[in-house]
């Protein structure tokens, strides 16, 4: 297959049907209803189910049925209907269920707006569900990404056996770029012999459950589970430099924004400041290490977020506070030019924002 | 069929009626197209008023090209709330202005999919009325439309939604900025092939350059769609400063 020209939410839907998911379950909302009308296109003709539940809420329930029956199933909105997942979600990383799960964010908090935002960073990467857990966060910036990604979040997912969660924007979802599918992956389904799928009399049955009667087991598999986690982190963290070598100047900037702090930073470049980019791919696991790395050789850091600051905390963790680290973030809905990014590099260059 | 403007050479047909409706799958660019028709109309001296009655799509649309159009001297009429996070599918009364002027050229720039052409049945009658000429513009890069069955298929439920007959193709096959010659010219066999399936001819192929090729009727376009987003693989560069 060529090229062909997708908005991102169809790229996603797509890469997810080659990726062997054959369960949708979803509730429309914008700025992701895409996924959902692609699906209902696509998936009759592949013999695959896409389900308009009555909520988000049974949509995420119906995607605990489907993945506790081994199957690839996923479900996608947009950040209030993923705040109202957030229970469900917890429920699968209990249960050890793997699955994708969208957010196409929108300005919040309440209802908020339909244009593009990245505030729900701290929801996605810290706080998901309740109780001791993390999922993967895969942040992409490019058409082509949302579909690799995918791709890869259905392989994590099946890999480590928990969530994965797609965490993009109204720009990404709606934009449109040329994708290539030929090397986007996916569609290797594995065993899974701990799937409850009907054992026909010849194994021991296989139970999904997230209750512990006993507190000792609990902390036993939470435990078990957070060595799995440590696995993600060592294996499993992804980000890209883009003209870090010699920077004096290092943005930080995921998704969207990261495209924009790009032609930023070449801005920079020719009015002579040593700009460059970290791009964090995995939101979690963090590139700790790489940052690390970089606050040894920069000046100071400057992340760049469609939010009020939320990532930014990230980074000082990353680099334990050994320099300075400004922020410049636009909220609501609204997005920020590279011109506004290359009058904050130039203020970092001359000092700091503060 | 009269020739209305038999003498604009900015414009590669001559269309049946001055009431131009342009439909078709999203993303296959008809905000694109109808932009570009509004101009070509209004450089050939015409009176134009452009509609954006896109009530499904809250993210790129006409009204992103409101300013420009009117430095132009075009009309334009866009829904009260575009551009705001109210996703409502309000469309405005001024819509009825535009079959009252019979003078000038109205362009309908209808969402996508039948959904989108749900808007339209409102105005059926008086599109029958009046007589119009309504564009399908299809796109081999989009996979819903790729084959040509299924891009015939679509025009149906378009035609069935909005109550009103396509009139003609137009093939506006691209992958955006990336778009090259080859394929673009891939594309003809295509067009023609769906300009077949749906019984209707084909009004033109569109591009957003200056190629040319012997017996095509190709429509020279510029890209207006929102620079911000834009992406080029060379050069990383997002959106030009």
């Amino acid at each position: 297959m060529s090229k062909v020209l997708m908005k991102g939410n169809e790229a996603i839907a797509e890469a997810a049907i080659r990726s062997g998911c054959r369960h949708y379950f979803g509730y429309p909302i914008t700025p992701q209803t895409e996924i959902a009308e692609y699906m209902a296109k696509r998936m009759p003709r592949v013999g695959g189910l896409c389900l308009q539940a009555e909520s988000e809420i049974a949509a995420i329930n119906m995607v605990i049925g489907a993945a506790a029956a081994g199957k690839r199933a996923m479900t996608s909105s947009s950040s209030p209907g993923i705040s109202l997942k957030a229970e469900g979600i917890s429920y699968l990383v209990g249960c050890d269920l793997p699955c994708l799960i969208l957010n196409i964010q929108r300005g919040g908090p309440g209802l908020g707006g339909i244009q593009p935002a990245q505030s729900d960073y701290y929801q996605a990467t810290k706080a998901m569900g309740h109780g001791d857990m993390h999922i993967i966060v895969l942040a992409p910036s490019s058409i082509q990404e949302m579909a690799s990604l995918t791709a890869r979040a259905f392989d994590l997912g099946d890999k480590y056996r928990l969530p994965v969660m797609i965490l993009a924007d109204g720009a990404l979802g709606q934009m449109m770029e040329p994708v290539d599918f030929d090397n986007v992956g996916g569609g290797v389904l594995p065993e899974k012999p701990w799937a409850a799928s009907g054992h026909e009399g010849k194994r021991k049955k296989n139970v999904i459950n997230s209750l512990y009667i006993e507190p000792s087991e609990l902390e036993n598999a939470v435990i078990e589970r957070y060595k799995r986690y440590a696995a993600i982190e060592t294996n499993e963290t992804l980000y890209e430099e883009y003209m870090t070598d010699d920077a004096e100047i290092c943005l930080v900037a995921y998704g969207i924004t990261s495209r924009i702090c790009k032609t930023a930073v070449n801005a920079a470049r020719k009015n002579g400041i040593k700009a460059g980019l970290l791009r964090p791919i995995t939101l979690w696991p963090y590139p700790k290490a790489i940052l690390d790395n970089l606050a040894d050789r920069v000046d100071r850091f400057l992340v760049v977020e469609l939010n009020m600051g939320q990532m930014v905390d990230d980074v000082k963790i990353a680099i334990n506070c050994k320099k300075p680290v400004d922020f410049f973030g636009r909220t609501g809905g609204m997005m920020p030019t590279p011109e506004d990014v290359l009058k904050q590099i130039q203020k970092a260059a001359a000092g700091g924002l503060k | 069929m009269i020739p209305i403007n038999p003498n604009n050479p900015n414009i590669p047909f001559v269309p049946r009626s001055k009431k131009i409706i342009v439909t078709g799958h999203y993303g296959s660019g008809k905000t694109n197209v109808a932009v570009n028709l509004a101009l070509a109309l209004r450089a050939g001296g015409s009176g134009v008023t452009v509609a954006d009655m896109d009530i499904v799509n809250p993210y790129f649309r006409t009204s992103d090209s409101a300013a420009m159009l009117t430095e132009a001297g075009i009309k334009c009429v866009i829904p009260q709330y575009a551009g705001t996070n109210v996703d409502m599918p309000a469309l405005p009364a001024e819509i009825y202005s535009m079959f009252a002027d019979k003078l000038s050229y109205g362009i309908f720039d209808v969402g996508g999919d039948d959904s989108g052409a749900a808007a339209l049945g409102t105005y059926t009658r008086h599109f029958e009325d009046i007589g119009y000429e309504m564009l399908y513009v299809v796109s081999m890069y989009r996979p819903i439309t790729a084959s040509p069955p299924d891009a015939a298929a679509l025009m149906r439920e378009i035609e069935s939604k909005s109550r009103l007959r396509c009139t003609a193709v137009v093939n506006n096959s691209n992958i955006g900025a990336q778009t090259d010659r080859d394929n673009f010219f891939d594309s003809f066999d295509y067009a023609d092939e769906v300009s077949r399936l749906c019984g209707l001819p084909l009004a033109f192929d569109s591009a957003c350059d200056t190629w040319e090729k012997p017996g095509r009727n190709i429509f020279h376009m510029k890209n207006i769609t929102k620079k911000i987003y834009e992406y080029t693989e060379d050069n990383n560069e997002p959106g030009q400063l």
